[in-house]
């Protein structure tokens, strides 16, 4: 039993932290916001240089072929930036599981390309006008298109950063993979979703931290005011222990059992709605100011509510924790136990 | 990060368990606050654990312990609290004072108090609060004064758990002419010394719980002064974060609090309110969540970190998750939650108003909020 980080997982979030720090910046975001796009390509390039997309790809298909726990750091860290690129879903997801099917697929060994996937837990899919291929799913086969041999029809979306369409297609235009492994390519979706909520709230916190220091009001910081303090240390409450779920489903996922998809589940309730606490209480911190469009808070709130309802409403991921709590032995020794422990 | 059990720690957990399924009392204790009989019952109950060398189990061996590491002691708490043993009327000693006796006293300090401690022969009170120092605990006005080798005490403690039945207490005194965090010494005083007189103050549920305790020129050796003279707040911000932090809440309870919940659910799903599944949902995924925090916590310090301000995190998360719980057991009970249960069922309306202390002992829920807003986030006093 260890239940801490390695100095190699620690290196690879610091590297991911770095590079996020200084190319996704507000500045970043707002240029972005004013060109109305949701890709910056040179920000992508550094990305794919320093290997994050490669950190879950098996070494088979050219990665590094690390863990879920591994790249759950990286997710932490895009969601510390409200990383507008799909590095989550294209890296973390799509490609490793195009990888399973296909290996030597073209797609994989061009480092900038993208992937997008059309999971049935989602309506929509995120991405796929500039994804070099999506998969899809049809009575649980996987098919490869290209985004010209389908109908994207574009959803307005709330988040800045976000694209979401419904994705039209026939089979007999795209290339059938055969089986795959839909239901890890969820789990997968859904910790991350967890990891990146982490990262939300902890910005929206700091955001408001930040602010509350330098505002002034009745001739003292905000931040002096028990009320202000309140909102924040609730919210950091919150992200404190969603944080070890997170880990801890991360480290688990590969046992693909009903102990580990409840984990994930509660990984992405409690990450999400310690996110959506958090930029809550950043935006009453901020008064009036954290309800307009200048200051940056809203990008956490609006990436938070995208993720809450991808991967899984919470309803979808309560049923998986009660399917677990019903059926399963539960009590103080059951807190790292098996399924095929009581087989 | 793995997280699965090594063989020598399963068959600890083995050794624990067979140990506890031959000795716990099949019927459960009066409780320890009731009545004199209740609390000497649970002192014979610490003197058969003793038998079984399970008084403190992370203790050195040389002072009543076992020397086991933090992750065995999780496993003993759990299957402690799977056992359904009785509750540790010696928790202020074995869990706040111990620990700091372990950090900050002498080894002749550590002789003289541990293994009574671990073994129940001397059980503890803690004497921290006054009428005019509950959370700003830098306030309190109690005195010592150093003649030849002896402390002079004088003042009013209050709010002190244990303190009615127990041998000892341990408290915090100010020499004259010091103000606030300076100048303050940890003392330990028998409760029945020439000159302390112990007043009951019954809790929300009847029992005799607290006590507020009077000094009147009370003598004890200086040898009962932990740490330096005027060190005693920076020892008692230790002692607090244990408590807050680690030793007083072990997520076992929780654990089998939840569990129990979610039986309580499957037994009235029928006629309860469909909506309180996602609360009893909630209780688990808190106690799972606390639980891994703890062992995530445990895990750092083995590795040699310090307990930080996470200790306020924990006493914040523990304190509203009790409530939570037990608020839904009640409303799973309906009309039945006012009843008082037969002697032998499980008490979940003792459990929900004891769950009420919790946002207010071991330092107020208020007060944790700013330690962790001013040490954690950095926010302006």
């Amino acid at each position: 039993m260890d239940f801490t980080l390695s100095d190699e997982q620690l290196m690879f979030a610091e590297t991911a932290r770095t590079l996020f720090a200084d190319s996704c910046t507000p500045d970043h975001w707002r240029k972005m916001m004013e060109a109305g796009v949701a890709r910056e390509d040179a920000r992508w390039a550094s990305i794919v240089e320093t290997g994050l997309t490669l950190v879950l790809l098996p070494e088979s298909a050219g990665g590094l072929g690390l863990a879920e726990s591994d790249f759950a750091l990286i997710a932490q860290e895009a969601g510390y930036v409200a990383l507008p690129e799909p590095l989550v879903e294209s890296a973390g997801v799509a490609a490793p599981m195009l990888a399973s099917l296909a290996p030597d697929h073209a797609v994989l060994a061009d480092p900038l390309a993208t992937v997008a996937i059309a999971h049935q837990v989602n309506p929509f899919v995120a991405n796929a006008d500039s994804a070099a291929a999506i998969l899809l799913e049809k009575d649980g086969e996987a098919y490869l298109a290209t985004p010209d041999q389908v109908t994207l029809v574009a959803q307005p979306v709330i988040d800045p950063f976000r694209r979401l369409f419904k994705v039209e297609w026939d089979a007999a235009n795209a290339t059938p993979l055969g089986k795959a492994d839909w239901d890890l390519a969820l789990d997968r979706a859904a910790l991350f979703a967890a990891a990146q909520g982490l990262g939300l709230a902890q910005r929206a916190v700091d955001l408001g931290v930040d602010y509350a220091k330098e505002r002034q009001q009745f001739g003292k910081p905000i931040g002096s005011y028990q009320a202000v303090k309140h909102h924040l240390a609730s919210a950091q409450v919150a992200i404190e222990f969603a944080r070890p779920v997170v880990m801890a489903a991360a480290a688990e996922i590969g046992h693909r059992d009903i102990q580990a998809r409840a984990r994930i589940s509660h990984a992405k309730l409690v990450a999400l709605e310690a996110a959506d606490k958090a930029a809550r209480a950043s935006i009453q911190v901020h008064g009036a100011m954290g309800y307009s469009w200048e200051v940056d808070v809203h990008l956490f709130l609006k990436r938070a509510l995208a993720l809450t309802q991808s991967w899984g409403t919470p309803a979808f991921h309560r049923a998986r924790i009660a399917q677990r709590l019903f059926t399963q032995p539960n009590g103080p020794d059951q807190t790292f136990a098996r399924e095929n422990d009581h087989a | 990060m793995d997280l699965t059990y090594t063989p020598e720690q399963q068959a600890f957990r083995a050794e624990v368990r067979a140990w506890l399924e031959a000795h716990v009392p099949e019927a459960p204790l009066e409780h320890y606050d009731a009545t004199r009989e209740g609390f000497e019952a649970h002192r014979e109950w610490e003197k058969t654990l003793k038998t079984g060398d399970w008084g403190m189990v992370t203790w050195p061996k040389e002072y009543g312990g076992r020397g086991l590491d933090l992750i065995q002691w999780l496993i003993f708490e759990e299957e402690y609290y799977r056992a359904g043993a009785p509750g540790r009327v010696n928790q202020n000693g074995i869990f706040l004072l111990g620990p700091t006796l372990i950090e900050f006293g002498t080894h002749e300090q550590k002789q003289r108090f541990l293994p009574p401690m671990a073994s129940g022969e001397e059980i503890w009170a803690q004497a921290w609060s006054e009428p005019q120092a509950g959370s700003d605990l830098a306030g309190v006005r109690s005195t010592c004064v150093l003649e030849g080798d002896d402390y002079v005490l004088n003042g009013h403690k209050i709010w002190s758990s244990r303190a009615v039945f127990a041998d000892w207490a341990f408290g915090l005194f100010r020499t004259p002419g010091t103000e606030r965090h300076k100048g303050m010494s940890l003392i330990f005083f028998p409760l029945n010394a020439p000159g302390v007189t112990v007043n009951a103050i019954k809790k929300i549920n009847g029992h005799v719980g607290f006590a507020e305790i009077f000094l009147e020129n009370v003598r004890v050796p200086a040898f009962n002064r932990l740490g330096d003279e005027g060190q005693g707040w920076h020892i008692c911000m230790a002692t607090a974060g244990f408590e807050r932090g680690l030793m007083l809440r072990s997520p076992a309870r929780y654990q089998v609090a939840a569990a129990k919940l979610a039986q309580l659910w499957r037994a009235n799903k029928e006629t309860a309110d469909p909506i309180l599944e996602a609360d009893v949902v909630r209780a688990h995924m808190n106690a799972d969540a606390y639980a891994l925090s703890i062992y995530q916590t445990a895990s750092r310090l083995m590795a040699g970190a310090k307990i930080g301000p996470e200790a306020s995190t924990n006493k914040i998360f523990w304190s509203e998750m009790d409530i939570d719980l037990h608020q839904t057991a009640l409303s799973i009970l309906g009309s039945e939650a006012e009843l008082i249960p037969p002697p032998g069922t499980h008490d979940w309306l003792d459990d929900y108003i004891f769950s009420l202390a919790g946002p207010i002992y071991a330092g107020s829920n208020e007060i944790q909020r700013n330690i962790i807003a001013e040490r954690m986030l950095g926010l302006p006093r």
